[in-house]
């Protein structure tokens, strides 16, 4: 696994798009600082940013490396390697490359800015906790969309739905429901919707830097205790885990059962 | 006349050479302060020696300075009012009161001051205490320099740190309150000057007006308070330099403001409150050179709100600029600062040239589903902000900044 993991994140890192990627957060990053002069709001711009772009370009790219290297998975496929190992190997070429890019690029220009004698090196950090661990979702459930999809265009197709469903119908659709039942107690209800939805928790995890000031004007028990301690944290971390587990497991299952 | 204001001076001189100096120790004559107080003549010093002394409800009925040195304890003991004030001229100085009795039908203090003028209480510190220092009736006082602090946890069953009553003319500077129930409250008190002093960690506010006009508070500091300052029915405040901080919570607020009229709020700096400024049924208020930064609603608006002038104010990164709970507006915001301005300035005078709007629809929004706060910086909120703000439906259409400033008002 590890062979076929070096073999694909080298590949990938000899490819022109990790570089588009990398130059691109470090364009952004360079912008940011040179227009703002303000550390704590560039954060803040960027995490507007990370949350929605890290995951298109998560799943775009993973759906296109899967299908351009269909033909060298199966050629791989036809020796005594384990299929959990190749297809796990070649995800976390991908996801790892992306991680890679997104933090060398984001990270040099905030770095040469002086971020380390800042006061936004720890809201930085999370913002880059979370953007790695939206790679590894969002890379996770495109290689599940292109396993289920023979044909590219569907496969695309799907992937870029999925993405405009948890970047913007999914919160649509939850506001609308808040705003339908407002007449019973919805905090649970509000932190549970959060927690469906990898976007939304990251989002809630970055909220909790920026914004606790404003979660601490609403009235209810469990929102306090979620964003009063660092019970939310704990939670959001542990939830972005099983999003990483469940499609990556889905991946080992699918791989084994597939026909090729 | 000529020889009648002589006479008096005399007198007066005479009366200022035979004062003298009583000493209070537990090995002097003198062992106690009521006894040095029944002992004194008018205009006596009365100075108290490093000791405990467990004494209550002293009563200073002559104009006396009374001095502690390096800072003797008064022990009340819990068993009711400590010092009670009620001749005119009467200077306190240094003293340590603990032990201040709790009762549910009488406002015991540390210090009461009554029907008095011309007092001055100074360097005191009170600890264990339920009222502080409770200036009833009296004018042209001063208290500086004190150090208060409480152990308050609930609001029924706690005093204030500094409390007047009726009283005009009195000076409050640099004082130190914490945990008491209000820092520093004033009722039917007019032309006060509150000034230089730091009131945190309290559990209702830091600082409370009830029906007091022309009264000024400013260079103050409020902390971590259940809310920082609550201005409520009085008239012509001035609120100049203050320091808002974190005050945190569900019903908290940096400044509380209801039916206030003709005040004015210069220079302040609002940072991480929950609420910067919660306004209810006031008017006519100036706001300028004011700073509200990191807070989750700069300013909220409830209503009844007429002719308020907001003017060069810098909005720095808050969850919400300003709230409307109804779309009529009659306040003006002109040239302030807003971090959140995304327009432009093409002929370069500093001044963006497409209006901003401060109050967004998903404001409104969370004023009417509370839950849906969890929902903030969504794409999706964006995008439904964005069409509001191009076509106003839900927020007063007329509320805009026609002069957003590019750059952050320096003052």
């Amino acid at each position: 696994m590890l062979k076929i993991l070096r073999y694909s994140f080298f590949d990938l890192m000899r490819s022109r798009w990790s570089y588009v990627y990398f130059a691109f957060y470090l364009l952004l990053g360079v912008i940011l600082l040179f227009l703002n002069n303000d550390l704590s709001k560039a954060v803040i711009t960027l995490m507007n940013v990370i949350i929605v772009l890290v995951p298109l370009i998560g799943t775009i790219f993973g759906v296109m490396y899967y299908y351009n290297s269909q033909e060298f998975t199966e050629l791989l496929l036809a020796q005594p390697i384990k299929r959990a190992s190749i297809f796990l190997g070649q995800y976390l070429g991908v996801a790892l490359s992306l991680s890679m890019s997104l933090i060398l690029g984001l990270g040099i220009p905030f770095v040469f800015y002086g971020l380390f004698e800042s006061s936004a090196v720890w809201d930085f950090s999370l913002l880059l906790i979370t953007g790695v661990f939206l790679t590894l979702i969002f890379t996770a459930l495109a290689f599940n969309i292109a396993l289920s999809n023979e044909n590219k265009i569907k496969g695309f197709g799907y992937a870029i739905l999925l993405w405009l469903f948890l970047a913007v119908i999914y919160d649509g659709l939850f506001l609308m429901t808040l705003i339908l039942f407002e007449d019973y107690p919805l905090d649970k209800l509000s932190l549970f919707g959060t927690m469906l939805n990898p976007i939304d928790l990251s989002r809630t995890l970055i909220l909790l830097k920026l914004d606790i000031s404003a979660l601490l004007g609403y009235t209810g028990a469990v929102f306090k205790q979620f964003f009063g301690t660092s019970f939310g944290l704990i939670v959001s971390f542990f939830m972005l885990t099983v999003w990483v587990i469940l499609p990556v497991g889905r991946i080992i299952n699918k791989s084994k059962k597939k026909d090729f | 006349m000529k020889s009648i204001t002589v006479f008096f001076i005399a007198i007066f001189i005479a009366n200022i050479s035979i004062a003298q100096t009583i000493e209070v120790c537990s090995t002097c004559p003198v062992s106690t302060l009521k006894e040095a107080i029944t002992q004194s003549k008018d205009f006596d010093t009365i100075i108290v020696e490093k000791g405990s002394y467990k004494e209550h409800a002293i009563v200073v009925d002559k104009p006396l300075t009374i001095i502690g040195k390096n800072y003797p304890v008064i022990d009340g003991e819990k068993k009711g009012e400590i010092i009670t004030i009620t001749a005119d001229n009467v200077t306190v100085d240094g003293l340590f009161i603990i032990n201040v009795g709790t009762s549910y039908t009488e406002d015991y203090a540390a210090i009461r001051v009554k029907n008095s003028k011309n007092f001055v209480i100074q360097n005191l510190v009170l600890e264990k205490l339920f009222f502080g220092i409770y200036i009833e009736k009296s004018r042209n006082g001063k208290v500086y320099h004190n150090k208060i602090i409480g152990d308050a946890v609930e609001e029924y069953n706690s005093g204030n740190g500094i409390q007047l009553w009726y009283s005009k003319n009195v000076e409050i500077e640099h004082n130190y309150v914490e945990h008491v129930r209000d820092g520093i409250y004033l009722e039917f008190s007019d032309d006060c000057l509150i000034k230089n002093n730091i009131s945190t960690l309290n559990v209702r506010y830091g600082l409370h007006f009830m029906f007091s006009n022309d009264d000024t508070y400013q260079d103050n500091t409020f902390e971590n308070n259940g809310a920082g300052v609550a201005v409520m029915f009085s008239k012509r405040i001035k609120m100049y330099n203050n320091l808002f901080k974190e005050n945190w919570g569900t019903a908290s607020y940096g400044m509380l403001l209801k039916e206030i009229n003709d005040a004015e709020i210069i220079g302040n700096i609002f940072e991480d409150n929950t609420i910067g400024i919660n306004i209810e049924g006031s008017n006519r208020i100036n706001y300028r050179h004011n700073s509200f930064s990191n807070n989750g609603w700069a300013i909220k608006v409830k209503g009844a709100c007429y002719a308020n002038n907001f003017t060069e104010n810098n909005f720095l990164y808050n969850s919400f600029d300003i709230a409307y709970n109804s779309n009529v507006n009659d306040n003006v915001f002109d040239k302030n600062y807003w971090s959140n301005y995304t327009g432009y300035d093409l002929d370069k005078n500093g001044i963006g040239d497409v209006p901003y709007r401060p109050v967004k629809l998903f404001s409104y929004i969370v004023n009417r589903t509370p839950e849906t706060i969890i929902l903030l910086r969504s794409m999706f909120i964006d995008i439904i902000d964005f069409s509001e703000k191009v076509s106003p439906v839900f927020t007063p259409d007329n509320l805009l900044d026609k002069n957003p400033q590019i750059k952050r008002i320096t003052w």
